[in-house]
Protein backbone atom coordinates (compact mmCIF):
# COMPACT_ATOMS: atom_id res chain seq x y z
CA UNK A 1 0.00 0.00 0.00
CA UNK A 2 1.36 3.38 -0.92
CA UNK A 3 2.02 6.11 1.55
CA UNK A 4 -0.60 8.77 2.16
CA UNK A 5 1.76 11.62 1.28
CA UNK A 6 2.69 9.90 -1.97
CA UNK A 7 -0.99 9.52 -2.74
CA UNK A 8 -1.51 13.21 -2.03
CA UNK A 9 1.33 14.15 -4.38
CA UNK A 10 -0.04 11.90 -7.11
CA UNK A 11 -3.55 13.31 -6.66
CA UNK A 12 -2.33 16.90 -6.84
CA UNK A 13 -0.31 16.12 -9.95
CA UNK A 14 -3.31 14.53 -11.66
CA UNK A 15 -5.53 17.47 -10.72
CA UNK A 16 -3.00 19.89 -12.15
CA UNK A 17 -2.90 17.81 -15.35
CA UNK A 18 -6.65 18.28 -15.61
CA UNK A 19 -6.25 22.00 -14.95
CA UNK A 20 -3.62 22.33 -17.69
CA UNK A 21 -5.86 20.53 -20.18
CA UNK A 22 -8.73 22.86 -19.26
CA UNK A 23 -6.46 25.90 -19.72
CA UNK A 24 -5.41 24.66 -23.19
CA UNK A 25 -9.08 24.26 -24.12
CA UNK A 26 -9.72 27.76 -22.73
CA UNK A 27 -7.10 29.16 -25.10
CA UNK A 28 -7.84 27.19 -28.27
CA UNK A 29 -11.59 26.65 -27.79
CA UNK A 30 -13.23 27.46 -31.10
CA UNK A 31 -16.49 28.83 -29.73
CA UNK A 32 -17.49 30.88 -26.72
CA UNK A 33 -19.37 27.96 -25.20
CA UNK A 34 -16.15 25.91 -25.17
CA UNK A 35 -14.44 28.63 -23.18
CA UNK A 36 -17.27 28.84 -20.68
CA UNK A 37 -17.24 25.07 -20.22
CA UNK A 38 -13.51 25.09 -19.59
CA UNK A 39 -13.87 27.96 -17.09
CA UNK A 40 -16.50 25.90 -15.28
CA UNK A 41 -14.16 22.92 -15.10
CA UNK A 42 -11.31 25.15 -13.90
CA UNK A 43 -13.34 26.45 -10.95
CA UNK A 44 -14.49 22.92 -10.07
CA UNK A 45 -10.93 21.61 -10.16
CA UNK A 46 -9.76 24.54 -8.02
CA UNK A 47 -12.13 23.31 -5.30
CA UNK A 48 -10.41 19.92 -5.45
CA UNK A 49 -7.02 21.64 -5.30
CA UNK A 50 -8.10 23.62 -2.22
CA UNK A 51 -9.15 20.38 -0.50
CA UNK A 52 -5.80 18.79 -1.33
CA UNK A 53 -4.01 21.88 -0.01
CA UNK A 54 -5.84 21.51 3.30
CA UNK A 55 -4.51 17.95 3.47
CA UNK A 56 -1.00 19.08 2.53
CA UNK A 57 -0.72 21.82 5.16
CA UNK A 58 -3.11 20.14 7.64
CA UNK A 59 -5.12 23.35 7.88
CA UNK A 60 -8.87 22.81 7.66
CA UNK A 61 -9.50 26.47 6.82
CA UNK A 62 -8.63 25.83 3.18
CA UNK A 63 -12.03 24.18 2.87
CA UNK A 64 -13.64 27.61 3.28
CA UNK A 65 -11.67 28.66 0.23
CA UNK A 66 -13.13 25.73 -1.67
CA UNK A 67 -16.66 26.60 -0.59
CA UNK A 68 -16.23 30.22 -1.70
CA UNK A 69 -14.76 29.17 -5.05
CA UNK A 70 -17.68 26.80 -5.64
CA UNK A 71 -20.22 29.55 -4.88
CA UNK A 72 -18.55 32.18 -7.06
CA UNK A 73 -17.85 29.73 -9.87
CA UNK A 74 -21.50 28.82 -10.23
CA UNK A 75 -22.52 32.47 -10.42
CA UNK A 76 -19.80 33.17 -12.99
CA UNK A 77 -20.92 30.24 -15.13
CA UNK A 78 -24.55 31.38 -15.06
CA UNK A 79 -23.53 34.93 -15.97
CA UNK A 80 -21.31 33.77 -18.85
CA UNK A 81 -24.06 31.49 -20.16
CA UNK A 82 -26.49 34.42 -20.17
CA UNK A 83 -23.83 36.48 -21.91
CA UNK A 84 -23.19 34.08 -24.79
CA UNK A 85 -26.93 33.67 -25.25
CA UNK A 86 -27.72 37.38 -25.47
CA UNK A 87 -24.53 38.86 -26.94
CA UNK A 88 -24.49 39.98 -30.56
CA UNK A 89 -22.53 37.43 -32.56
CA UNK A 90 -19.75 39.69 -33.72
CA UNK A 91 -22.12 41.94 -35.75
CA UNK A 92 -22.58 39.10 -38.22
CA UNK A 93 -25.67 37.19 -37.16
CA UNK A 94 -26.63 36.77 -40.80
CA UNK A 95 -23.54 34.85 -41.82
CA UNK A 96 -22.47 33.15 -38.65
CA UNK A 97 -24.43 29.85 -38.59
CA UNK A 98 -22.40 26.64 -38.94
CA UNK A 99 -19.09 28.27 -39.75
CA UNK A 100 -16.50 28.95 -37.06
CA UNK A 101 -15.04 31.66 -39.26
CA UNK A 102 -12.03 33.81 -38.56
CA UNK A 103 -14.21 36.89 -38.06
CA UNK A 104 -16.14 35.08 -35.32
CA UNK A 105 -12.91 34.02 -33.68
CA UNK A 106 -11.48 37.52 -33.72
CA UNK A 107 -14.75 38.78 -32.22
CA UNK A 108 -14.31 36.17 -29.49
CA UNK A 109 -10.83 37.42 -28.73
CA UNK A 110 -12.01 41.02 -28.61
CA UNK A 111 -14.84 40.12 -26.25
CA UNK A 112 -12.52 38.19 -24.04
CA UNK A 113 -10.15 41.12 -23.78
CA UNK A 114 -12.93 43.55 -22.98
CA UNK A 115 -14.12 41.21 -20.23
CA UNK A 116 -10.71 40.83 -18.68
CA UNK A 117 -10.23 44.59 -18.59
CA UNK A 118 -13.24 45.21 -16.39
CA UNK A 119 -12.50 44.60 -12.73
CA UNK B 1 -7.90 1.61 7.93
CA UNK B 2 -8.79 5.24 7.48
CA UNK B 3 -5.37 5.94 5.98
CA UNK B 4 -5.83 3.41 3.20
CA UNK B 5 -9.34 4.76 2.62
CA UNK B 6 -7.95 8.29 2.31
CA UNK B 7 -5.30 7.02 -0.11
CA UNK B 8 -7.86 5.31 -2.32
CA UNK B 9 -10.18 8.33 -2.31
CA UNK B 10 -7.34 10.73 -3.14
CA UNK B 11 -6.03 8.67 -6.05
CA UNK B 12 -9.54 8.13 -7.42
CA UNK B 13 -10.38 11.83 -7.13
CA UNK B 14 -7.19 12.90 -8.88
CA UNK B 15 -7.73 10.32 -11.62
CA UNK B 16 -11.26 11.55 -12.29
CA UNK B 17 -10.05 15.16 -12.34
CA UNK B 18 -7.39 14.28 -14.93
CA UNK B 19 -9.96 12.31 -16.95
CA UNK B 20 -12.26 15.34 -16.95
CA UNK B 21 -9.47 17.57 -18.25
CA UNK B 22 -8.38 15.13 -20.94
CA UNK B 23 -11.97 14.63 -22.03
CA UNK B 24 -12.46 18.37 -22.24
CA UNK B 25 -9.40 18.58 -24.45
CA UNK B 26 -10.06 15.57 -26.68
CA UNK B 27 -13.80 15.46 -27.37
CA UNK B 28 -14.91 16.98 -30.70
CA UNK B 29 -18.04 18.88 -29.67
CA UNK B 30 -19.28 21.36 -27.07
CA UNK B 31 -21.95 19.03 -25.75
CA UNK B 32 -19.54 16.10 -25.48
CA UNK B 33 -17.03 18.31 -23.70
CA UNK B 34 -19.73 19.28 -21.23
CA UNK B 35 -20.45 15.60 -20.71
CA UNK B 36 -16.82 15.03 -19.73
CA UNK B 37 -16.32 18.10 -17.58
CA UNK B 38 -19.52 18.14 -15.52
CA UNK B 39 -19.79 14.48 -14.58
CA UNK B 40 -16.18 13.40 -14.17
CA UNK B 41 -15.15 16.74 -12.69
CA UNK B 42 -17.88 16.71 -10.05
CA UNK B 43 -17.11 13.12 -9.08
CA UNK B 44 -13.39 13.86 -8.76
CA UNK B 45 -13.98 16.89 -6.56
CA UNK B 46 -16.45 14.99 -4.40
CA UNK B 47 -13.99 12.15 -3.76
CA UNK B 48 -11.15 14.56 -2.94
CA UNK B 49 -13.29 16.56 -0.49
CA UNK B 50 -14.64 13.44 1.23
CA UNK B 51 -11.06 12.30 1.84
CA UNK B 52 -10.49 15.58 3.72
CA UNK B 53 -13.52 14.86 5.92
CA UNK B 54 -12.15 11.41 6.78
CA UNK B 55 -8.70 12.81 7.51
CA UNK B 56 -9.73 15.51 10.00
CA UNK B 57 -12.54 13.62 11.79
CA UNK B 58 -14.05 16.93 12.91
CA UNK B 59 -17.71 17.94 13.02
CA UNK B 60 -17.19 21.38 11.53
CA UNK B 61 -15.02 20.04 8.72
CA UNK B 62 -17.54 17.33 7.95
CA UNK B 63 -20.30 19.92 7.81
CA UNK B 64 -18.31 22.01 5.35
CA UNK B 65 -17.59 18.95 3.23
CA UNK B 66 -21.26 18.03 3.11
CA UNK B 67 -22.04 21.63 2.14
CA UNK B 68 -19.46 21.65 -0.67
CA UNK B 69 -20.55 18.28 -2.08
CA UNK B 70 -24.28 19.04 -1.94
CA UNK B 71 -23.74 22.46 -3.48
CA UNK B 72 -21.67 21.01 -6.31
CA UNK B 73 -24.22 18.28 -6.95
CA UNK B 74 -27.00 20.86 -7.02
CA UNK B 75 -25.35 23.45 -9.24
CA UNK B 76 -23.43 21.35 -11.78
CA UNK B 77 -26.58 20.22 -13.70
CA UNK B 78 -28.00 23.76 -13.66
CA UNK B 79 -24.80 25.27 -15.03
CA UNK B 80 -24.44 22.53 -17.66
CA UNK B 81 -28.05 23.03 -18.74
CA UNK B 82 -27.56 26.79 -19.12
CA UNK B 83 -24.35 26.42 -21.11
CA UNK B 84 -25.83 23.73 -23.32
CA UNK B 85 -28.93 25.80 -24.05
CA UNK B 86 -26.83 28.85 -24.86
CA UNK B 87 -24.51 26.82 -27.10
CA UNK B 88 -27.44 25.29 -28.96
CA UNK B 89 -29.28 28.57 -29.42
CA UNK B 90 -26.20 30.34 -30.76
CA UNK B 91 -25.90 27.47 -33.26
CA UNK B 92 -22.51 26.27 -32.19
CA UNK B 93 -21.62 23.65 -34.80
CA UNK B 94 -22.20 20.05 -33.76
CA UNK B 95 -19.86 17.17 -34.48
CA UNK B 96 -19.79 16.35 -38.21
CA UNK B 97 -21.10 12.72 -37.97
CA UNK B 98 -24.07 13.81 -35.84
CA UNK B 99 -27.15 12.05 -37.22
CA UNK B 100 -30.17 13.09 -35.16
CA UNK B 101 -31.01 16.64 -34.08
CA UNK B 102 -34.58 16.39 -32.82
CA UNK B 103 -34.98 20.01 -31.79
CA UNK B 104 -33.93 21.41 -35.15
CA UNK B 105 -35.95 18.81 -37.09
CA UNK B 106 -39.05 19.79 -35.15
CA UNK B 107 -38.59 23.52 -35.51
CA UNK B 108 -37.90 23.31 -39.25
CA UNK B 109 -40.84 21.01 -39.99
CA UNK B 110 -43.54 23.74 -39.10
Amino acid sequence: MIDQETALTVAMTLTVVGLICACIRLIIGPSRADRVVSLDLITVLLVALAAQLSLLYEVAAYLDLGLAIALIGFLATVAFARYIETAPHGKSSGEEPTQPSSTLQSANVADHQSISETP
Amino acid sequence: MSESLITILLIAGGTFAAIAGIGLLRFPDVLMRMHASTKAGTLGVGLSVVSVAIYFKDDLVTTKVVLIVSFLLLTAPVAAHLIGRAAYRTRTPLWEPTVVDDQRDQSEKP
